[in-house]
């Protein structure tokens, strides 16, 4: 009751290959036989494996369903060319995706071949030349190694040349291997031998017409077995005339393939369309093979002279994909994995290029980004991807010299990467991908293999000075095992960044339990084509600006993850509040501002704020992505980000030149103090003489509300409220905070409106894009005067622009709205306590957004613990609290804290 | 001796569930690994589990038991790296036979405690051969795709000293598993064929692959068919799919593959995929609704868990089974 299926012959490579009755004809590709094809043998007796690898892929690109591979050559070491191609050729999966056919007349060969090869193969041949006892022990073998066979119709007394010889020794040979060996029958592929017809010799005009004969018999006789032969042999006498010879070999497969053929080494190249043949010519062939009359060769041959030296030029073809333009030339040969071209595009591009390492970071590193796309979603595999990297391999060797000579020969390695399985894994195989990946991109790898103790990993990487290193394991405890490296690589201060890798690891695990312990960038790398990309960032110059990016990246996915983690607990405000952050406030330096009250700046001089731009945003805000100025020469987005920063120049210039924007602040300082742990008292009178002349205000105090984070968090970690960080009113110890707005808008949205009657959407959009930069240049700059002018806690300070933007500074900014304090409410106490509307005409709209648009608003605290933070979630006790504070009804409060408030 | 290929007929069989993930429950130290035969040991023993074997015995006794008394037909040897190759991590390739040996005759005497108490259901044990921690179609150096860290002889050698000791030992079936490049698996079978007829014995062989890759195929690269047409060769009690997904990802390759073998198919999928910290964490019910979508629609004759399962998975699969006609089938002796 088997199921039919079974009985086909089934082999495979990396793909199946089914051999049904529909299959019609299996082509077996027969240029990788070194009996066969000089040139083949020339590029292996050179060991020019790449080219012979070519030879190999021609044949599969032309179609070729198994690859016959010969290494049968009194000069050769058969034994070792055979392993060393079939190894090569397992690396190379565009042609190890067919079946190998092991073809050798030697056992040893044969049998090397055989244990390299993973798919089910077919040896090439046995017979019963030898007798029986050694007929039955490679039979035997041929079946415990897993492969289908070639059985040659040949036997102790010879091979068979006739109708009856042949069927007799297959009938033979089929009994022995299914009722002695036990070999399945339809992995029998017999080989009833092509002769050559049309020699001249008597004995050989049947030779096409027994071959189909027997073939036949076979079919009919011998179940499940399948026929097979090299069709090539037929025409051997009319070598020189194509022709002929493929009109031959036609007309023969045809007539084969009808009588039961189903498997044959044909030159595809040498094989013309059997309806297309010259009638003439096919008469003349077909007399020959079916021996139709005594005189058929005579007339074959004497047609033949009148068709000699029509030989096909076989023009090479012009794949298509090389009429590409340059990237996507470089892309299709990485993600193919094809180097033949890879140099001359390479070569193209460095030409291109300002400087060769460009050619690595933007067209070769956008191939391989591809590659790990596909990757990713399954639609490469893995000895794909290695062999990309090969191919990359190859283009960055090309640049090597190019980059080293631009460097005074210095460095020739791109970064030296330490790799290892953590201790307590021996699993090593991602770990080596990966390494093999990042070496074929010219990184120095020290591997340090498996199950490494921590102090190995920090010992080696300060020894080696170390640029990365890369943590690996598979197993669940390796991840506890990540943690504690990342813990004492803090611990010994290194500065060194760290991949994490391996199959149970994860973004979430690193960012949530990894990321946190070590101060420098931690990136997780979840498949190997990855790899190279991340390590390029961060072995950058700039990779300032990457690690910041993978922090907050982190950080954000953190924040993200823990909320949306289900077993997610939170503690009640009381609890959350006795967790409070606590300054020692008897230490913490606290300065009052040289200078207590509001001041107004009106008609700010904005040309001054030119070099506090943080251009980043603004190209983001264009859906160009990447960091100022590096975006510039992006390989991607570069031309159109320098075209866009180029207008945004000029248009900042008019703004500039013809004062078209108008800037204005308002920004006080107050003596304050915190109340009932979540409040900030703000003094506007009382001992405070000074501040009453600027204050319009009739109360005392106001005050500011701050929120709490509730989430539960582990031991040793606060839940901040910005209340934190100004002194409780009960230490008796005065404290100041600060609040201000800015606002560059004013006249945006007459220049837009001009803008757009003019039809140019594109300036109506630029002009509001540039305010919102300016507003943003505007607080960073008053900021920077407020710390080191007027309220002066840091005289000394003096910072880079990147510096301010990276926030190096003591104290911050806070803004309602923002996530350390998401009520926007209080921007109202903020207008209430600075009057901002009267003073500087900046509103607030119903939805408390600001108006003009390009403003902003908030707090200074100066305290140098003073930190920003994500305020996360509440729970209705602090909801409840706050609206009770904040003395608006619990629907109000509701609706502004909503999206901060825990299921 | 029961017979394994009556009782396939009879019924699906529950194969059991993870050891490792049992061990962790454990949570052996250095010292406990070590025990005190290996006290003076030069090198870290820790998380070599298949030493557990020898040091801590009545630990693995304890967790064949487990899931022989959830409802396991079958157990596995605590032997998945117990070969020359796997063991030099550990430096201790001089113990492989004793490890495969002692793990055999752990799990024999456990199961024949089982069969003892209740004949109608034998209780089989199976050797479990693992991949080796090398790979025999790929090269870990790129700079020479030729090279092989690891040869046929070398892996067929090691194997066949694992499956001496493992038959030495008593169990009743051999399992090749975690299969993720086919070339390690056919040096194994190989090397099993070739014990088979130096001893003149048959033994029951179950082979099980790894779908790694998203693309859906071995990490060699090889597709389901395509595995399946270079392991078959040897005649199986079963074929099928374990490890790297849970029950729901392996259900298209079982489909694939039941459709493609008159062997008896097998899967012991993982406890879902891992979360984020690396924790299988689908439960036994969970499993179980997966499971029985399996057994709806006949793909299976033997079933149990890999990574992450633990009795109360196998108990809930073991349930689920006992409702179902196994996959049907002729099975070739």
């Amino acid at each position: 009751m088997k199921k039919n299926t079974n009985k086909y012959l089934t082999l495979s490579g990396l793909e199946p290959l089914i051999v049904t009755p529909e299959s019609n004809f299996v082509n077996v590709g027969e240029r990788t036989n070194v009996t066969g094809s000089r040139k083949f043998l020339r590029l292996i007796k050179e060991e020019k494996y790449n080219e012979a690898l070519d030879v190999a892929r021609d044949q599969v690109e032309g179609g070729a369903q198994i690859l016959d591979v010969n290494m049968d050559e009194g000069m050769l070491d058969g034994v070792h060319a055979m392993t060393t191609f079939l190894n090569l050729i397992a690396s190379e999966p565009d042609i190890s995706r067919i079946p190998i056919m092991i073809d050798s007349s030697k056992w040893e060969i044969i049998e090397a071949g055989l244990k390299v090869v993973q798919g089910k193969s077919v040896v090439n041949s046995i017979s019963l030349k030898e007798g029986e006892t050694n007929f039955i022990h490679q039979a035997k073998l041929v079946k415990r190694y897993g492969a289908a066979v070639i059985v040659m119709a040949f036997d102790e007394d010879g091979q068979a040349d006739n109708y009856e010889r042949r069927i007799e020794i297959c009938k033979r040979s089929y009994d022995i291997l299914v009722n002695t060996v036990g070999f399945p029958p339809q992995d029998i592929i017999f080989d009833p031998n092509i002769f050559p017809v049309a020699t001249g010799m008597e004995e050989h005009r049947k030779n096409a017409l027994d071959f189909f004969n027997a073939t036949k018999w076979i079919r009919q006789n011998l179940p499940f077995a399948n026929v097979s032969g090299g069709v090539s042999n037929v025409s051997f006498s009319f070598r020189g005339n194509n022709t002929v010879r493929e009109a031959m070999h036609s007309s023969f497969l045809y007539h084969a393939i009808k009588n039961g053929m189903n498997l044959g080494i044909v030159n595809p190249t040498m094989l013309e369309i059997y309806d297309e043949i010259d009638k003439e010519l096919l008469q003349c062939v077909e007399d020959v093979l079916f021996d139709r009359h005594d005189d058929a060769t005579e007339r074959l041959l004497e047609f033949a002279e009148t068709v000699k030296g029509n030989k096909k030029e076989n023009s090479e073809i012009v794949q298509e994909w090389r009429n590409d333009p340059l990237q996507n030339r470089i892309t299709h040969a990485l993600v193919k994995g094809i180097d033949t071209f890879i140099i001359d595009d390479v070569e193209e591009a460095r030409l291109i290029a300002k400087r060769p390492i460009e050619v690595i970071e933007g067209h070769l590193m956008i191939g391989m980004s591809v590659v790990g796309d596909l990757f990713g979603s399954g639609k490469m595999f893995l000895p794909q991807v290695v062999k990309s990297a090969r191919v990359m391999k190859k283009a960055v060797a090309y640049l090597q010299p190019f980059i080293e000579a631009e460097k005074d020969g210095k460095q020739a390695f791109a970064g030296k990467i330490l790799m290892a399985t953590v201790k307590g894994d021996v699993h090593d195989i991602g770990k080596n991908i990966v390494s093999v990946v990042l070496g074929c991109n010219n990184y120095q790898i020290i591997d340090l293999g498996v199950m490494v103790p921590p102090e190995k990993i920090i010992e080696t990487a300060i020894k080696e000075q170390v640029d990365i290193i890369g943590l690996s394991g598979l197993i669940t405890p390796s991840l506890d095992e990540m943690v504690y490296v990342s813990k004492e690589m803090e611990k010994q201060n290194l500065d060194i960044p760290l991949i994490i890798g391996g199959a149970t690891t994860s973004k979430a695990h690193t960012s949530v339990k990894i990321a946190p312990h070590y101060k420098d960038a931690v990136v997780h790398i979840n498949d190997a084509s990855r790899a190279v990309t991340v390590v390029g960032e961060l072995l950058n110059k700039n990779n300032v600006v990457y690690k910041e990016q993978i922090r907050e990246e982190y950080d954000v996915f953190r924040e993200k993850f823990l909320n949306r983690t289900k077993q997610k607990e939170y503690i009640s405000i009381e609890e959350a509040r006795n967790r409070k952050y606590k300054i020692d406030w008897q230490t913490s330096k606290i300065v009052k501002p040289k200078q207590l009250g509001i001041q107004i700046i009106e008609d700010f001089d904005i040309t001054k704020l030119e070099s506090f731009i943080d251009w980043s945003p603004f190209f983001r805000s264009w859906d160009l992505h990447g960091k100022y100025p590096d975006i510039l020469t992006d390989s991607v987005v570069g031309t159109q980000a320098t075209d866009l920063f180029i207008d945004a120049q000029e248009l900042l210039k008019r703004i500039f030149d013809e004062k078209l924007l108008k800037a204005k602040a308002i920004f006080g300082l107050f003596p304050a103090n915190t109340i009932n742990d979540d409040d900030i008292e703000v003094a506007l009178k009382g001992r405070h003489a000074e501040l009453v002349s600027v204050s319009h205000n009739h109360e005392d105090q106001l005050i500011f509300l701050t929120l709490r984070q509730q989430l539960k968090k582990r031991e040793g970690v606060p839940n901040h409220a910005l209340a934190d960080f100004i002194a409780p009113k009960e230490t008796g110890i005065q404290d100041y905070i600060g609040a201000f707005c800015v606002s560059t808008g004013f006249g945006t949205a007459e220049l837009a409106e001009q803008f757009e009657a003019d039809n140019d959407d594109y300036n109506s959009i630029m002009i509001k894009a540039l305010a919102d930069r300016l507003a943003e240049a505007f607080a960073e700059y008053l900021h920077k005067e407020v710390r080191t002018k007027h309220w002066a806690y840091a005289q000394d300070e003096s910072l880079t622009n990147q510096e301010l933007i990276k926030e190096n500074y003591n104290g911050i900014r806070p803004a309602p709205g923002y996530p350390a304090c998401p009520d926007h409410l209080e921007k109202q106490t903020i207008w209430k306590l600075l009057n901002v509307e009267e003073n500087i005409g900046v509103k607030l709209t119903e939805s408390l957004a600001m108006w003009p648009a390009a403003s902003v608003s908030g707090y200074y605290f100066g305290n140098p613990e003073a930190k920003y933070f994500g305020l996360g979630k509440i729970k209705e006790d602090q909801l409840l609290d706050y609206s009770k504070r904040k003395n608006i009804s619990i629907a109000k409060a509701t609706k502004w804290l909503n999206p901060n408030l825990a299921d | 001796m029961a017979n394994i290929y009556n009782e396939i007929q009879k019924r699906i069989l529950v194969l059991d569930g993870a050891m490792g993930t049992m061990l962790q429950r454990y949570n052996f130290t250095e010292e406990d690994f070590r025990g005190d035969r290996f006290k003076e040991y030069p090198s870290s023993l820790k998380g070599n589990n298949d030493l557990l074997s020898l040091t801590q015995p009545n630990a693995i006794a304890d967790v064949h038991r487990k899931y022989f008394e959830a409802g396991a037909d079958i157990v596995e040897t605590n032997t998945f790296s117990g070969t020359t190759i796997a063991m030099a991590d550990y430096n201790m390739e001089d113990l492989v036979y004793e490890l495969n040996f002692e793990s055999a005759k752990i799990a024999k005497y456990v199961a024949t405690e089982f069969t003892n108490a209740n004949p109608e259901k034998p209780r089989f044990v199976a050797g479990s051969i693992g991949p080796t921690n090398r790979t025999a179609s790929l090269s870990p150096d790129v700079n020479r795709p030729e090279f092989r860290a690891v040869t046929f002889d070398e892996l067929r050698i090691a194997y066949k000293q694992q499956v001496e000791a493992l038959i030495d030992g008593g169990v009743d079936l051999l399992l090749v598993e975690t299969i993720f490049d086919t070339l390690n698996a056919k040096a194994a079978l190989f090397a099993i064929e070739e014990v088979k007829e130096e001893q003149n014995i048959d033994i029951p062989i179950m082979v099980s692959g790894t779908i790694t890759d998203a693309s859906g195929r071995t990490l060699s690269g090889q597709t389901v068919e395509a595995f399946f047409a270079s392991i078959s060769h040897v005649p199986l009690l079963s074929v099928g799919f374990n490890c790297a997904l849970g029950a729901e990802q392996l259900q298209p390759y079982l489909k694939r593959l039941s459709n493609q073998t008159n062997f008896a198919t097998s899967a012991h999928p993982n406890a879902g995929l891992p979360n984020a910290f690396g924790e299988y964490d689908q439960t036994p019910k969970q499993m179980q609704v997966l499971i029985e979508a399996y057994l709806k629609d006949g793909l299976i004759n033997i079933i149990g868990g890999c990574c992450g399962t633990n009795p109360e998975h196998i108990k809930a699969i073991a349930e689920v089974a006992k409702k179902y006609k196994p996959r049907q089938t002729v099975v070739s002796v």
